[in-house]
């Protein structure tokens, strides 16, 4: 629905557009030689995070400060909301390309190694090759070294609880925020953080126990390769997640928040339930199947 | 249609110097960038077809090293694709849509201004990419714009740098897209219905929509290519139980799509200007605006045809193949739609309209090759020779840049508020398109021959077709000073454009940019006009 308002509001001129393109530049530039052992690299992707830390820090803070003195008319707000879901959308195509490499590599690849199909010449090749999924025993070990699988319990289904939770709780914050009761938006809003963080640290450890007792390795074959991508991307989201909810609570804290006017909360809160049902997949299609 | 209570009273002019461009938020200057920087790219893409042409004048090594060939044929498909077709039609978008609809300004300007400047940081990136390997960098990118491993995998730094300037690409056209479906599901003046609106606008709709959904596998795929080149990942490695072919899935999921992408506004740029130089309503608007929404479906499942000799099963080839013919029906369906709008219209043949039927004709011809491609055991014989290369020119040359050509002819007068010269205009289509067919239309020939694209040497019986090809190459590619002489005479005078710079320029389903002035004030609107 369009939502045109009396006034039209544009914002002036601003700098933080091109420090972010210059941002990501310096930051590329600076993977792509660091990765080439080219002796600037190191430094420019150093310069280059920098820059982008700085950048969200101050770009938002130029918002915010806009926001705050009611310069946003609906019109202004609608535009948010939507940008934001066209953001998550975009999102949402991309783990689904993860998740489709995943099935890609289960449903066609899989048999295709194993010598089905009348085009089927690999087993040829590596005829001890046992095409079962997981793939523990990549089809040349001397490359891609063999491996333990990842079971479902345990830490991965302790994460699931955790993630659930979280979802729970920021939907009471959300609650106390359209109640107006600031008690219940902020202490919803530590407890998310907490368990988001809480996932992370578990996330970490479980690499490290992959890494040292499972020989579960980004070496490991498709399996590795498949298993780090996609909980290796999720974990980046619901790092990002964490660091936008450790603002918001802070906002709310401030009281910046209204029952009527709060997209910042809700964008946020919408990005979470994502990262949320991304990890739902990622229990069923990575850790349990 | 009229627009009431266009209020420029509070209109204050652009900032001084440099800070109006940098930090721009204005979507015209933005709009004004976006098109100078496509053009930019436009001579240095077309700077290495030209190489690539001399190369292939006669058969043998005459100029460059194979490598240094195959890396100007990838870059060559890079430069054009996302430097000079994709931001010249976003340029389009960033200026008209706003006035189409009666917006003030793009939904998120800032956000607007990101988009673009993220272009040339990508350019820089693709230019180091093609130098480093001069500089001890490696094997250059000879791969294709594809990227295919294990080719991809194999190649040196530049690859990375080529990765990088990819998603920095992707991120400015997600980014885009994103500012542009806002604008238009968000912005429009009052009274500016769905169906009430130009058909440029519906086509950057689904544009959008279509980066928005396959963008993110381009950035999947080059990520796990990225992986596999530095991590020890295997996606793309069968020893490790992964698939090459899986890239060229990811790749084509999204490169079919992306065809569309450069399609749609060129075909939102016909059904605006044969409506007004045939001073006749656009023959069945809703269906057309159907039509495109069915081409944007088809467009997201039939990507592997560009795969047919990979080994897919016979269920999947068919499928494809089935899919990849019903194409053009949407597309059959919109060509007779612009046809029965010039139906005992009030024709004129200003520069717009002559590209606009050429448009017509050969993109029909494209089509026709189209399907011809389409069948699988056809297919088999075509693949990989110039025949693609032909097809492939025919739809994106009249079908995007063409299109393109027409919409900035129509609009020149409004962004710049000068008449471009008619006779230099007529003389540049004439030239563009005679030499578009000397270059391209003899290269069926050659590919039903067998000649294989991507190869700097050729066999010495394809000889005379070549040299044909070569010379029309560099027609084409002179035509353009022409094209760079007509935009900046008009930029810096000519005949005063009126703020309807044409007569028919309000006829069927118009948008609010003929209600302003011409050249348009700094800021359009700054309280929402109203459409009747």
């Amino acid at each position: 629905m369009s939502t045109a308002s009396d006034q039209y509001y544009v914002p002036e001129g601003s700098h933080w557009p091109i420090i972010a393109a210059g941002g990501v530049f310096v930051l590329f530039i600076g993977f792509a030689f660091w990765m080439n052992g080219v002796g600037a690299g190191k430094i420019f992707s150093v310069v280059g995070t920098l820059i982008t830390v700085y950048l969200f820090y101050g770009w938002f803070k130029s918002v915010i400060h806009e926001s705050l003195s009611g310069k946003y008319n609906t019109q202004v707000d609608s535009s948010f909301r939507q940008g934001m879901m066209w953001f998550i959308t975009s999102e949402v195509a991309f783990f689904a390309v993860l998740f489709g490499a995943l099935a890609y590599f289960r449903i066609i690849t899989l048999p295709y190694l194993g010598g089905e199909g009348f085009l089927a010449n690999s087993h040829l090749l590596w005829p001890e090759f046992d095409a079962t999924w997981p793939i523990l025993t990549p089809p040349n070990p001397e490359a891609y070294p063999p491996t333990e699988a990842m079971g479902p319990m345990g830490i991965p289904l302790l994460n699931t609880i955790l993630l659930l939770t979280s979802g729970a709780t920021i939907t009471w914050a959300h609650h106390g925020l359209k109640h107006n009761n600031q008690k219940v938006l902020v202490v919803g809003l530590i407890l998310t953080i907490a368990l988001g963080a809480t996932f992370m640290g578990f996330q970490a450890y479980e690499y490290y126990h992959a890494y040292h007792a499972l020989n579960l390795t980004l070496n490991s074959g498709v399996y590795g390769s498949t298993f780090y991508i996609l909980t290796g991307f999720h974990g980046l989201h619901v790092t990002i997640g964490t660091i936008m909810l450790i603002f918001i609570a802070i906002r709310s804290a401030q009281g910046h928040f209204t029952p009527e006017k709060h997209f910042a909360f809700e964008g946020v809160a919408w990005y979470w339930h994502f990262v949320d049902v991304v990890w739902i997949g990622l229990y069923i299609f990575v850790y349990w199947l | 249609m009229t627009a009431e209570a266009l209020d420029n009273h509070h209109d204050h002019g652009p900032p001084k110097g440099y800070k109006r461009w940098l930090f721009s938020t204005n979507h015209k200057d933005i709009g004004t960038m976006y098109l100078i920087f496509a053009t930019v790219m436009l001579f240095l893409g077309g700077g290495m077809a030209m190489l690539i042409r001399a190369e292939l004048f006669i058969p043998g090594l005459q100029l460059v090293e194979p490598n240094f060939y195959n890396n100007m044929v990838t870059n060559h498909a890079l430069v054009m694709i996302f430097g000079a077709i994709m931001p010249a039609a976003a340029g389009m978008a960033n200026w008209m849509i706003p006035m189409m609809i009666g917006a003030p300004d793009m939904a998120l300007p800032r956000l607007n201004n990101l988009s673009f400047w993220l272009l040339p940081m990508a350019a820089i990136m693709l230019i180091m990419a093609m130098v480093v390997p001069f500089f001890g960098g490696g094997a250059p990118v000879a791969t294709g714009w594809t990227l295919y491993p294990p080719l991809s995998v194999q190649a040196g730094m530049g690859m990375d740098l080529t990765i990088f300037a990819i998603h920095t690409l992707g991120i400015s056209s997600i980014l885009a897209s994103i500012n542009i479906i806002t604008t238009i599901i968000n912005m429009r003046a009052p009274g500016m219905t769905w169906m009430k609106m130009p058909l440029f606008v519906w086509a950057w709709f689904f544009t959008a929509l279509l980066l928005i959904l396959v963008m993110p596998a381009l950035a999947g795929g080059v990520t796990m290519l990225l992986f596999d080149r530095h991590f020890g990942t295997s996606f793309f490695d069968a020893a490790g139980g992964g698939d090459p072919v899986l890239f060229q899935h990811l790749f084509w999921f999204f490169g079919h799509p992306e065809v569309y992408v450069l399609l749609l506004p060129s075909i939102g740029v016909l059904g605006i200007v044969i409506p007004a130089f045939s001073r006749k309503p656009l023959f069945g608007y809703k269906p057309l605006v159907y039509w495109m929404g069915f081409l944007t479906a088809l467009g997201l499942v039939v990507w592997a045809h560009h795969q047919y000799t990979i080994g897919m099963s016979v269920a999947a080839t068919t499928y494809f193949m089935i899919g990849t013919i019903l194409v053009s029906i949407p597309i059959g369906l919109m060509l007779f739609n612009f046809i029965f709008t010039m139906w005992r219209g009030a024709m004129t043949f200003e520069t717009p309209m002559l590209f606009a039927i050429a448009i017509i004709l050969m993109f029909a011809f494209a089509g026709t090759t189209g399907v011809m491609l389409a069948v699988v055991p056809a297919d088999m014989q075509y693949h990989d020779t110039y025949f693609v290369v032909a097809h492939f020119h025919y739809a994106l040359i009249p079908g995007a840049l063409f299109g393109l050509y027409a919409g900035v002819f129509y609009w020149l007068p409004k962004w710049t508020g000068h008449m471009y010269d008619e006779t230099l205009g007529k003389i540049f289509f004439w030239w563009t398109t005679i030499a578009f067919n000397v270059t391209f239309f003899p290269q069926h020939f050659v590919g039903l021959a067998g000649m294989p694209r991507r190869i700097a040497d050729y066999s010495a019986q394809f000889t005379d077709i070549n040299i044909i090809s070569s010379i029309g190459g560099i027609m084409f590619g002179l035509s353009h000073l022409l094209f760079l002489y007509i935009i900046i005479k008009t930029v810096r005078g000519g005949k005063p454009a009126e703020a309807k710079s044409w007569e028919g320029a309000q006829v069927g389903t118009p948008g609010l940019e003929w209600t302003v002035a011409s050249p348009p004030p700094f800021h359009t609107f700054t309280t929402p006009p109203v459409v009747k």
